[in-house]
């Protein structure tokens, strides 16, 4: 497992400048910088409508962004469709799992190759996936709409892990799960980024992304207000009043 | 009505073996015309029709079964196909080309139509798309009824009649064949070569429902913000699925001019795209058989109805008291209250293994 300091010596593979985002009048997003290197797990919290997912989405080309740099390994590819995105090594696992209910476990994983034609690639990779995911493996054949929560955010990540990413976007993994099933998810994110990735993670779950997550920003009306290691913003009085529940009282009283 | 009886026994009769069943699908597709001719040369000319509304249902079933995106003015793919076929093989410019150019260059204007609605419907999805391409399908049928001036292009509300027939290695269709001293019915002539069309199509759907595209479609459909997620160019997969469907339309539109003899507006209503999209969604949307079933029953419903609903009325009542048509529509929504109620899914659904309600297909 890389260090801390190894990590950081390492020129971003994703660097995020200046990022805004427009839903029709509205700016979600107000000009944000992040950067992620390989191998990195550095999540990205805040309370609900602060911007997170649409920050996902814009990063993976879903959403368009109206300012801002989107550097991946040094390329700028913020006008790149996400289609192309994902070619590059970018795929974004997206909130509420996003998988194909109608379609058979095995069909969803094999759509996450959608883009590749290494049927030997293909398939030594979908043994890997087998090996991080012993779940999936079990069901291959079952309507992934079917499965119970857990096992469908395996999938999705199964299904994204296919298509060979240098970064893997990750929006709200521990959604809607139970705490057993999040900390079995949250295993398998770290194996992944173990093995070389940088996963950016979006999570509501603050207490969680903080204790895994090497470095974490918090975001507040579409700026990034905080950021530091994710033990410094464990730590951070702040950040445990606004969003780890505790001393509201105190607060509230100051 | 044979074909239509032998498969109306829901799926429990399904479970047939399929080394049996596929041979009795065989069978029946080709002996179906000679027991409707025994019944009378109607007949047959409703199964003729019947297997071009299956073209039609195949091909609007890729863009709503497969693609998920809700086409209200499909038939107006059906009019460019028919238009293409009048124009170019009639006396009303006195052009007259032979099928198998004019076929393919029908199909072709079908398909860029289908482009020109696509490309500026790419961001819509559900109501908004079904309000869209309702839209089109009456802007189409409104520019056939309205070109007669002040160039007349598509001689109105008249039509353009005359249509040369389907002619295939100098055999016209539309005459009866003398072979060896046997009549051979013009009819029967077309029924086979639209079995061939249907048949074609079939092969054609199966093998791209189970291809990268189809699988792309089947994406799209499921979670379009997901299919993006890994990797499929959204927007060239709509276009495709578009383009397609409407080649399909395109065919049996110019089968369908080449058949009749006569192309009007008329024929291009509203109400025939509600038709062919009832037809996928009796049968059961994204599953060929089902499309299939639901094109040959809902294209013999009115038929059975003229035939027995104004003989039963008057024996019972001694006056028509409802018309075939008005009766066809009361039936028709009975029956997709009823499928709505009993099968959600059709009769032969897309996948029994799919316990969930679909989230979209309302």
């Amino acid at each position: 497992m890389p260090t801390e300091n190894s990590v950081s010596n390492q020129s971003p593979i994703l660097e995020v400048r200046g990022l805004k985002v427009a839903y029709g009048g509205i700016q979600a997003v107000k000009g944000i910088d992040l950067t992620l290197r390989k191998g990195e797990l550095v999540s990205l919290i805040g309370a609900n409508g602060a911007g997170k997912t649409t920050t996902l989405n814009t990063l993976a080309g879903v959403v368009p962004h109206n300012g801002g740099d989107i550097l991946y390994a040094g390329q700028e590819i913020g006008k790149l469709p996400s289609h192309l995105r994902l070619r590059k090594g970018l795929a974004l696992v997206p909130e509420g799992r996003g998988i194909f209910t109608r379609l058979t476990v095995a069909e969803n994983l094999q759509t996450g190759a959608y883009t590749r034609r290494d049927t030997d690639g293909i398939a030594a990779d979908m043994e890997k996936v087998f090996a991080l995911l012993p779940r999936v493996k079990e069901r291959l054949n079952q309507v992934a709409g079917t499965l119970s929560g857990g096992e469908q955010q395996m999938v999705a990540i199964g299904r994204a892990l296919l298509s060979r990413p240098q970064v893997l976007l990750l929006d709200e993994p521990s959604m809607g799960l139970a705490p057993l099933v999040v900390e079995k998810i949250f295993e398998v994110i770290h194996s992944i980024t173990r093995e070389g990735m940088g996963v950016l993670l979006v999570e509501q779950n603050a207490n969680l992304a903080l204790e895994v997550s090497e470095r974490a920003y918090v975001m507040e009306g579409g700026r990034v207000t905080l950021e530091g290691t994710g033990k410094a913003l464990l730590d951070d009085p702040k950040v445990r009043s606004a969003y780890l529940g505790e001393d509201i009282e105190e607060l509230a009283a100051a | 009505m044979t074909t239509t009886s032998s498969t109306l026994p829901l799926p429990a009769s399904f479970a047939l073996d399929r080394r049996i069943q596929r041979p009795l699908v065989i069978l029946l597709a080709l002996a179906a015309p000679l027991v409707a001719l025994a019944m009378g040369k109607s007949w047959v000319r409703v199964l003729d029709f019947a297997l071009l509304y299956v073209l039609l249902a195949i091909g609007l079933n890729l863009v709503v079964g497969f693609a998920g995106l809700l086409d209200l003015g499909y038939i107006a793919f059906y009019a460019v196909g028919a238009y293409t076929w009048a124009f170019l093989a009639s006396p009303h410019f006195g052009i007259h080309l032979p099928f198998w150019i004019v076929l393919p260059l029908g199909a072709a204007f079908a398909a860029l139509a289908g482009i020109a609605l696509g490309f500026p419907t790419l961001r819509l999805r559900g109501d908004y798309l079904a309000i869209v391409t309702l839209g089109f399908g009456e802007i189409i049928r409104i520019f056939m009824n309205n070109l007669n001036q002040p160039i007349n292009i598509t001689n109105g509300p008249q039509g353009i009649d005359s249509i040369d027939p389907l002619t295939i290695a100098g055999l016209d269709l539309s005459r009866d064949l003398d072979l060896f001293g046997f009549q051979i019915s013009s009819l029967l002539l077309y029924y086979y070569a639209f079995l061939a069309c249907v048949v074609f199509a079939i092969i054609l759907v199966r093998r791209l429902q189970i291809s990268r595209i189809g699988r792309a479609w089947a994406a799209i459909r499921d979670d379009e913000l997901a299919a993006k997620a890994i990797g499929i160019d959204t927007r060239m997969m709509k276009l495709l699925a578009f383009a397609l469907g409407a080649t399909f339309g395109g065919v049996s539109g110019g089968l369908f001019a080449a058949f009749q003899g006569f192309v009007s507006p008329e024929s291009f209503s509203l109400m025939e795209s509600i038709v062919v999209l009832t037809m996928i969604v009796l049968g059961g949307m994204g599953n060929l058989a089902g499309v299939v079933v639901g094109a040959i029953m809902l294209t013999a419903l009115p038929e059975l109805l003229r035939h027995f609903a104004v003989p039963m009325q008057m024996a019972l009542f001694g006056k028509t008291l409802l018309d075939p048509e008005v009766l066809r529509m009361l039936l028709l929504s009975l029956a997709m209250i009823v499928m709505m109620l009993v099968r959600p899914a059709g009769l032969l659904p897309a996948r029994t293994r799919y316990a969930h309600r679909d989230r979209r297909n309302a």
